[in-house]
């Protein structure tokens, strides 16, 4: 049923013309639509690029790996070692992480309390945060769990980097040790920086990792990801790692840290060794310890209530932090400062009755018999009491109080440390503004033979001989180099005291060891080139009420332990050419010569020694039980120093 | 001899017809269809059965039907072009009713596996009807008022009812389809001259309604229009489709960020991707090269379909393929202008290139009529 068609039909014609109108009009429409494209594919299409670029690419930030630490000889005492832990996130999981948790549970330990704790974690979180299961993994349980990776949805096996202290409780007090971020640490920091926001960031907590934390952090890294419009990250595009925190280099020996920490044992002690020349603290060490690697990783509640509260208090830092009543090893102040003010010479004698009267209080000596005459030198090496308390009343505190802050007593030396104590230097103003009550002349009396108010660091004792050896305002420091940039070691000035007078103190004090009669003969070094100058210590923690002293001296060993005095000693040698200042307090340990003084003498044998002290350095009467000791202490003994940056 | 110069003396027969197909047209379409599933893969992440290799059996079957209907002759089309516009128009009431029992919006029947959407159906028989109605009517009668009358009204009939459906965008495309056939069948430009000017009118009423009693517009059409206007002022809400659109598009450049390395389409920051929005993944991924190479296809497609309408003596068949390869135009140009942020979003399809049957087979249906004329034209 063809309709026939008539060629000469108008309505043909018409149709010629508005078909191509029509071609008309959708090629202007379609010529729009290139301009369009044109539009914004060529002329804008780097103004799209940022849009799309800033749609879907964040930056994310990498942790740098921490700066190590070494010690004097390269010898890295904080490091950083591969943590292996996983992680889950939820949204990879399919919203339900129960039944892979339950499964992972098969692999590695997870507690039923663990496993609470961490459902309720993930149902309070987003869903495309990554949580962190377990960490600490061994190799073994890592590769575990990569393996079974397949059955295992949204858990991810990673490996970061951690702190790790390799030389354990030795150096505890002065590193201190690192952890995680909390929100009170954030909230002390000013403009944080955002690298502390991540979760597996690590901050120096307290002690030397705290103090140097802006060197040890390092810069952090970038990684450029491309992420979806639910912010899950897609594939990386560019990685730019961190760069690690400064290596520094400590001016402590680890040796010989470690030997006084073994040396010390089990006693509540502290031990200081300063290099004279230098001020470089070759070991400071607080006893007893704990391990900081628990804290890195999280110390448990049990461990940590076990620290707390042990008696001996092993985190305190006892070399910094504690403060002891010198006792007499403050009486080369007390000496120096009648000798400076020309109140005595070094021929000036008091006689010694075994006490004094003062203000009809009577003071005692420690020997009940009485030291007889007794000069300058002698007061040192007998130790005597009575010598001070007539001094005292000569030369005044005040005077007593402006040597003591010559000598580093008193004052606050700037470590990089936690909590270093500033102690106490008496005088009349310091008591009158801390008590409101004015000085009283049994004050002086008490803080001549460095008790009463007088309250020193095992460090400011160490600096305090050390000045005393060298004549020099000796500071200490801690930090020999960073980044391989050594610090330049300071030119101590002179501390403006009569080398006649020094002399003298240390002559006293060269007494204390190697004289017949001195305190400390004992305990003192048999080589003459390492002749070793000392001053014992026995600081009361009570007083000795009349009671008792009418029922004659108590002995320590009587005594609860906690009630016992404090045994202090310091010293320093080769008496001729000064190297080494030590200064020891063993807390409730009796006797300064008898508990302290040992102490300190091995220590400084090791440190002049460079090593094990040589057993032919000490009397031979106490060679034997040297030896023993020494071959039941379980020493460090490092391979090669490694001095390159690991 | 080059093929627009080819003549034959008389319409060609029986299976010897399939040597007369307008084969150049196949091509095309083969080609258009060709860069969509290159598309499906890539928005599948390389993944073929997702929804490339559907969409390629389905194609497959269209292909089937275009050359099946070329064989069809044109008396058949005059034929049915009324029962089909009589059955797509109750097969829209079915469906309104059906509409009603469901929830909401509901466009098609479900017959089986089949599901049917008769506002589809109606492009392709409106078109039939309107050109057996300008091929039955004189010439000297086209632009009289009341012969104007008349396909205005079944122009309109079928238009409210999917305009209560409510799918405006199909709305649209029938007005304008019709319109197309109207105007090749050389109606008084000045006609269209009062329905453009009354069409701004009612624009501007739909405008006037909002916020009132009598509002015109769903709440969701409104803030299309919003959107439109502004897409900043809402960019994670309502314009968040065509900010990320045009950021995708842009960011493709002169030649793209290459085959499935389109970060935006990738990250599904594009919604929508493997249906309204494909043409911004094409966009991305071959930037402004790949972009114009799918719209000179296209423009292609319509000069052919153009030059087969305007060689054509017979009235019915020329308006049958001015009809179709309008409708055709109008998917292309509304998909690319709206991804474009150049009309409103109110998700239509990329014709042979998005994801989705009913769009398709109707396509090819009309691409079946246009071979139809093609191969039956008077020689």
């Amino acid at each position: 049923m063809t309709k026939p068609v008539n060629p000469a039909d108008a309505a043909g014609r018409s149709i010629t013309r508005r078909g191509l109108m029509l071609a008309g009009i959708q090629l202007g429409v379609v010529t729009t639509l290139a301009l369009k494209l044109r539009s914004m594919q060529v002329e804008h299409a780097e103004q799209y690029r940022m849009l799309a670029d800033g749609n879907s690419i964040k930056i994310r930030l990498l942790v740098p790996a921490r700066g190590l630490i070494h010690d004097r000889n390269g010898i890295v005492i904080a490091g950083n070692e591969q943590n292996y832990r996983v992680t889950l996130t939820r949204e990879e999981a399919g919203g339900d992480v129960e039944p892979v948790l339950r499964r992972l549970a098969r692999l590695i330990p997870i507690s039923d309390a663990r496993m609470a704790e961490l459902l309720d974690e993930f149902a309070k979180r987003s869903a495309i945060t990554p949580i962190v299961l377990a960490d600490r993994l061994t190799w073994e349980q890592f590769s575990s769990i990569a393996v079974n990776a397949p059955s295992l949805a949204g858990v991810t096996p990673e490996s970061g980097l951690s702190r790790v202290y390799p030389r354990a409780g030795d150096m505890a007090h002065v590193l201190g040790y690192v952890g995680p971020v909390s929100d009170y640490d954030l909230s002390k920091i000013e403009d944080p920086d955002p690298v502390l926001m991540l979760p597996e960031f690590q901050l120096g907590k307290v002690g030397f990792e705290a103090r140097m934390e802006e060197h040890l952090r390092g810069k952090a890294g970038q990684r450029r990801v491309e992420v979806n419009s639910a912010g899950r990250e897609m594939r990386q595009l560019s990685r730019q790692e961190g760069e690690q925190g400064a290596t520094v280099q400590m001016s402590l020996d680890a040796r010989l840290q470690n030997y006084a920490a073994q040396r010390m044992g089990t006693e509540s002690a502290a031990a200081v060794v300063i290099d004279v020349q230098t001020g470089d603290i070759l070991t400071i060490c607080s006893s007893p310890s704990f391990d900081p690697n628990k804290f890195v990783r999280g110390i448990s509640s049990p461990d940590y209530k076990a620290l707390m509260n042990h008696d001996h208090r092993p985190l305190a830092d006892k070399t910094v932090q504690g403060v002891y009543p010198p006792g007499s090893t403050f009486k080369m102040v007390t000496l120096l400062a009648g000798l400076e003010a020309g109140v005595i010479n070094a021929g000036s004698r008091f006689y010694c009755p075994g006490h004094t009267e003062v203000g009809g209080r009577r003071f005692h000596c420690w020997s009940r018999g009485g030291h007889g005459s007794v000069d300058a030198v002698t007061s040192l090496s007998h130790s005597c009491d009575v010598y001070y308390y007539e001094l005292a009343q000569k030369v005044g505190i005040d005077r007593i109080a402006a040597m003591a802050r010559r000598l580093g007593l008193g004052q606050r030396h700037d470590l990089p440390m936690s909590a270093v104590a500033e102690g106490i230097a008496p005088d009349r103003a310091w008591k009158q503004a801390r008590y409101g009550q004015s000085w009283q002349v049994g004050d002086s009396l008490n803080a001549s033979i460095g008790q009463g108010y007088v309250l020193a660091s095992p460090l400011q004792l160490a600096v305090m001989t050390a000045r005393l050896a060298t004549g020099l305002e000796v500071k200490p420091r801690l930090v020999r180099a960073i980044d391989g940039v050594p610090q330049p070691a300071e030119d101590f000035p002179d501390l403006g005291l009569n080398p006649a007078f020094l002399r003298v103190a240390r002559l006293g004090m060269d007494e204390v060891m190697n004289s017949a009669t001195g305190t400390a003969r004992r305990s003192r070094i048999v080589r003459e080139d390492w002749r070793m100058a000392g001053k014992t210590g026995t600081s009361q923690v009570r007083n000795i009420t009349a009671a008792e002293r009418a029922r004659g001296v108590v002995s320590n060993d009587q005594l609860p332990w906690n009630r016992r005095d404090h045994a202090l000693f310091v010293c320093y040698a080769p008496y001729q050419a000064p190297r080494y200042a030590v200064s020891v307090v063993v807390e409730h340990g009796g006797g300064g010569s008898a508990v302290a003084a040992p102490i300190a003498r091995d220590i400084l044998l090791f440190a002049l020694a460079d090593g094990l002290p040589p057993l032919d350095a000490v009397p031979g009467d106490q060679q034997e039980a040297m030896e023993e000791r020494h071959n039941a202490m379980r020493l460090f003994t490092p391979e090669a120093p490694r001095l390159t940056r690991a | 001899m080059s093929y627009l110069d080819y003549k034959v003396a008389q319409t060609p027969t029986g299976i010897r017809k399939i040597l007369y197909l307008n084969w150049p047209l196949v091509f095309l379409i083969a080609a258009v269809a060709s860069i969509g599933f290159l598309m499906l893969v890539s928005v599948a992440g390389g993944r073929v059965d997702t929804w490339a290799e559907p969409q390629m059996y389905r194609f497959a079957a269209g292909m089937v039907i275009i050359i099946a209907l070329a064989f069809v002759p044109m008396w058949f089309w005059r034929g049915i072009s009324v029962p089909a516009y009589v059955c797509c128009f109750l097969l829209l009431i079915a469906v309104e009713l059906v509409g009603e029992i469901g929830m909401g919006a509901q466009r098609w029947i479900d017959i089986g596996p089949i599901r049917l959407q008769p506002s589809e159906l109606m492009k392709i028989s409106l078109v039939l009807l309107l050109a057996a109605y300008y091929d039955w009517l004189p010439a000297r009668r086209v632009s009289r008022p009341l012969w104007v009358l008349i396909p205005v009204v079944l122009i309109l009939a079928p238009t409210g009812l999917v305009l209560i459906q409510p799918d405006l965008g199909t709305s649209i495309m029938l007005v304008a389809g019709g319109g197309i056939v109207m105007f090749a069948a050389g109606v008084s430009l000045w006609y269209f001259g009062v329905v453009i000017a009354a069409a701004v009118g009612l624009v501007a009423a739909v405008l006037e309604s909002r916020g009132t009693d009598w509002q015109l517009l769903k709440d969701y059409q409104f803030r299309r229009i919003d959107t439109f206007l502004d897409p900043t002022a809402d960019p994670l809400g309502a314009g968040y489709n065509i900010i990320q659109s045009q950021i995708a598009l842009g960011s493709g450049g002169w030649s793209g960020r290459g085959f499935m390395q389109g970060t935006q389409s990738r990250l599904n920051f594009l919604p929508e991707k493997h249906t309204d929005f494909i043409f911004t993944v094409l966009a991305e991924e071959f930037g402004f090269i790949g972009a114009m190479s799918l719209l000179a296809l296209y423009t292609l497609i319509i000069g052919f379909c153009l030059y087969s309408a305007l060689s054509n003596r017979d009235r019915f068949a020329s308006l049958i393929t001015v009809g179709i390869s309008g409708t055709f135009f109008l998917y292309f140009a509304i998909n690319m202008a709206t991804v474009m942020g150049m009309l409103p979003a109110k998700g239509s399809p990329l014709p042979l290139v998005s994801y989705g049957g009913t769009s398709l087979m109707i396509l090819l249906l009309g691409f079946g009529l246009v071979q139809s004329a093609h191969v039956h034209r008077p020689r």
